[in-house]
């Protein structure tokens, strides 16, 4: 399509930026959740934080429908590789969400079974830290992602 | 003579009775006589022992003191309805770490047994499936030995193997069963989990299905598997608070009072009134919150999600109460060893009970959307049936054991804190099926409710403190104060904490501490405002002059919101734990989860395990 419309020209980077309009209403997510963030993750979809209104609410439990991989809660040794397996299934373009701390570094949990950081096993798009994050800065994470997708350069 | 030097004496060399300062009934056996020990205290003993509450392991290479042998198995036992505990150490050799298994007794000794392998390398003989259970094969040694280093990895997925293009081959899930040759040719083996959206996320099942029917199926654990028990070796007494938050994170409150209770026993003090008062308001507010969220998610994945907005609802409005009083909605940390953090605020009654007010409507619709719902009825009713003797063998505890027509209760049966003033009752049923253990939950919110109604009437007051001028000062503007040496009259002043660090506008807290200053750390007031205050502090903060209970240990269970939560606790005198090994509710009922599933078909599995409540944190600690 993009060589059909003439390469990176004027067209394309308003179809660009079309395109990324449409995604980044309609992201559907796949919770991976592990542990206590979970928590957190029920109250923002729950009616006072109420997802719906950024496009997000809807969860898809099956990788090959969703476009976020939300990764929610400690990720041990012994998980990693479930969780890799979800990521290596979801299709283009797909971006990925580290929730809370432990997804971003490890959190407090040094230890011989957990994974210091999602980013040593995939790649990920924004991190929401805290240990579980406020509801507050989930949102403020999801529409970070929105301003990435809005942004970058889209595949089609 | 007491009847503990009876059975002493019925094992003449094999058993010897241990003295206990914390009170409480210890054992020590031989593990050759283990296993007559055990069936004679089982079925002749009176009282029978009939529930194997606990068992676990103990390392004692690094220990102050002499012992027999550098490994020791412990056993939890209690006897129900007598409401006897009685603790059974059994000294394991290094050179030849095998024990006998208690399978044959205790259904639920399989599950303990298998980590007590996996953690500490003891083997037992006689048990049938001796794989790991919390960890994975590929891991090498065992990691609550004194000396496993606890940052030695074995990671089955790394950045290096990821990198090549399109290798996601690598990627090796863990396989928790390999079919049986022979079995029934006909029969589907299905995988349920490990990522699977009514799975909670971490428990893998692996069934094996006649058409929908269940004919058996095996449980995998250990996907949230953090090293709790590792974790609290490392750190100081008090360091350990937060990561009890993080056992079962639905009710952290409740874990925090449990451990703070396991440790006040070992070292002997006494908390206040006003604070066994807070720590009942708050352990009852967490279990409303819990019992929400259990109702609220098995309801939603039934298809009943109106019941999950309502229920979520009114637990947002929970969580911002307790953020008021411990500055956080989730991991709290709320609980000290002699204390709590922070006293309540003066407007929490207020809140409280109009929250109350919220949730008993919230509680009448779902009764009328949920309880004679005949989708929800037929759905609940009869399915995921346990006996009230199987629920016994696996030591089941809390709602579950209780919808099977025990009433055992840890909060009557051996009340702590002051459970014994306050008047309640305990729900339970008839069926041991899924709608039972629904209409307990239901239940027990409203006896929590009431619970707190009579904490509020009845928590007594304690002096509070104002300065000469009746001033009430920000802590941050006396922490300025104290910085410039500004502290004469500091000490009379009322000091409003920051809201938003720790926790709400909490008043001095002289009034929620024992006078005992061998644990407790001073109210802030006093650290920016005296010399000794300060010393207080840094010495309690410090490791290696801080809290550091006597030599001993003490095993305390609290009624958690899905069952005993134990903690049992050695100290050998040091800043840190020796050792802290949990009892975990859940771990006890997943162990039975395969018996409640077969017979019943693939969709049922979802409503059982929802009305199960399992809390991977807790499950695999
Ligand atoms: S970041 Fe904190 S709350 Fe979230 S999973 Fe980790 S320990 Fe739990």
């Amino acid at each position: 399509m993009r060589n059909l419309l003439g390469g990176d020209n004027f067209v394309t980077s308003r179809v660009d930026a079309a395109v990324g309009w449409a995604r980044k209403f309609s992201l559907f997510q796949y919770p991976f959740v592990t542990a206590c963030c979970g928590m957190e993750y029920m109250a923002v979809s729950g009616p006072q934080y109420d997802l719906d209104r950024f496009g997000a609410a809807l969860p898809r439990f099956s990788p090959r429908q969703a476009d976020v991989l939300f990764v929610v809660g400690t990720i041990s040794q012994k998980i990693a590789p479930i969780m890799r397996r979800v990521y290596d299934q979801m299709c283009e373009p797909k971006w990925v969400v580290a929730f809370g701390v432990c997804t971003c570094t490890g959190g407090f949990y040094d230890n011989y079974s957990t994974v210091q950081g999602i980013d040593t096993i995939v790649p990920v798009d924004v991190y929401i830290p805290g240990c579980p994050p406020r509801p507050e800065t989930v949102l403020q994470g999801i529409m970070l992602l929105q301003e990435k997708i809005q942004k970058q350069k889209q595949e089609y | 003579m007491s009847w503990l030097e009876n059975i002493a004496q019925k094992f003449p060399g094999a058993v010897k009775v241990l003295p206990s300062p914390a009170g409480e009934n210890v054992l020590e056996v031989t593990r050759d006589a283990l296993l007559a020990v055990c069936a004679y205290l089982k079925n002749e003993h009176q009282p029978g022992f009939n529930f194997l509450m606990d068992l676990g392991g103990v390392d004692y290479l690094t220990f102050p003191q002499p012992r027999p042998e550098r490994f020791e198995l412990i056993c939890n036992l209690f006897s129900w309805p007598q409401k006897v505990r009685l603790r059974l150490r059994v000294p394991v050799p290094e050179h030849d770490p095998v024990v006998p298994s208690v399978t044959s007794l205790w259904a639920g000794a399989g599950w303990y047994e298998r980590e007590v392998w996996d953690l500490f390398g003891v083997r037992f003989k006689g048990l049938a499936d001796h794989r790991r259970i919390l960890l994975y094969d590929e891991f090498k040694g065992h990691p609550l030995r004194k000396d496993y280093p606890i940052s030695r990895r074995h990671p089955l997925v790394s950045n290096e193997k990821m990198s090549a293009p399109g290798s996601n081959g690598q990627a090796r899930t863990h396989r928790i069963k390999t079919p049986q040759p022979g079995a029934n040719a006909q029969n589907m083996l299905l995988n349920m989990g490990p990522s699977h959206p009514a799975m909670h996320g971490v428990i893998h099942l692996l069934l094996e299905l006649d058409g929908e029917t269940v004919e058996s199926a095996e449980v995998g654990i250990g996907y949230l598997h953090r090293a709790f028990e590792k974790d609290a070796e490392a750190v100081t007494w008090t360091q350990v608070f937060p990561y009890t938050d993080r056992l079962n994170y639905v009710s952290p409150l409740i874990n925090n009072v449990g451990y703070a209770l396991a440790v006040e026993k070992v070292m002997g003090l006494q908390i206040t009134e006003r604070c066994q008062y807070i720590r009942v308001i708050m352990s009852e507010v967490s279990r409303i919150t819990d019992h929400l969220t259990c109702i609220a998610a098995s309801a939603m994945e039934l298809g009943a999600m109106t019941g999950f907005l309502y229920f979520i609802k009114v637990r947002d409005m929970l969580y911002e109460l307790v953020e008021e009083i411990t500055g956080a909605r989730l991991t709290v940390s709320y609980v000290r060893i002699g204390g709590v953090k922070a006293d309540l605020t003066p407007t929490f009654a207020d809140n409280l009970r109009k929250i109350l007010k919220e949730l008993r409507i919230a509680l009448d619709e779902l009764h009328k959307l949920l309880t004679r719902n005949r989708i929800f009825v037929d759905r609940m009713q009869g399915v995921g049936v346990i006996s009230k003797q199987r629920a016994i063998d696996f030591g089941f505890t809390g709602p579950m054991l209780r919808s099977c027509g025990v009433d055992y209760d840890v909060r009557k049966a051996e009340p702590y804190l002051v459970y014994d003033r306050l008047d309640f009752d305990i729900p339970y049923g008839t069926n041991g099926d899924n709608y039972d253990r629904y209409l307990v939950r239901m239940e027990e919110v409203e006896q929590s409710v009431h619970i707190l109604e009579q904490c509020l009437q009845q928590i007594p007051g304690g002096e509070i403190n104002v300065d000469h001028e009746g001033r009430v000062l920000p802590a941050s503007e006396m922490a300025d104060y104290g910085k410039f040496g500004r502290t004469k009259g500091l000490l009379q002043i009322e000091a409003l904490t920051d809201p938003t660090l720790s926790g709400g506008n909490s008043r001095l807290r002289d009034n929620i501490f024992p006078d005992n200053k061998r644990a407790v750390l001073p109210a802030k007031e006093k650290v920016y405002g005296s010399i000794e205050g300060l010393m207080n502090h840094f010495m309690l903060i410090m490791e290696g002059y801080g809290i550091a209970p006597p030599i001993g240990e003490a095993y305390q269970a609290v009624e958690g919101a899905n069952g005993e939560l134990g903690f049992y606790v050695i100290s050998d005198g040091s800043g840190k734990p020796y050792r802290v090994d949990v009892r975990p509710p859940c771990f006890a009922l997943m162990s039975g989860f395969h018996e409640m599933i077969k017979g019943d078909a693939v969709a049922d599995i979802i409503a059982t395990f929802g009305t199960v409540n399992m809390i991977a944190g807790e499950l695999d600690r």
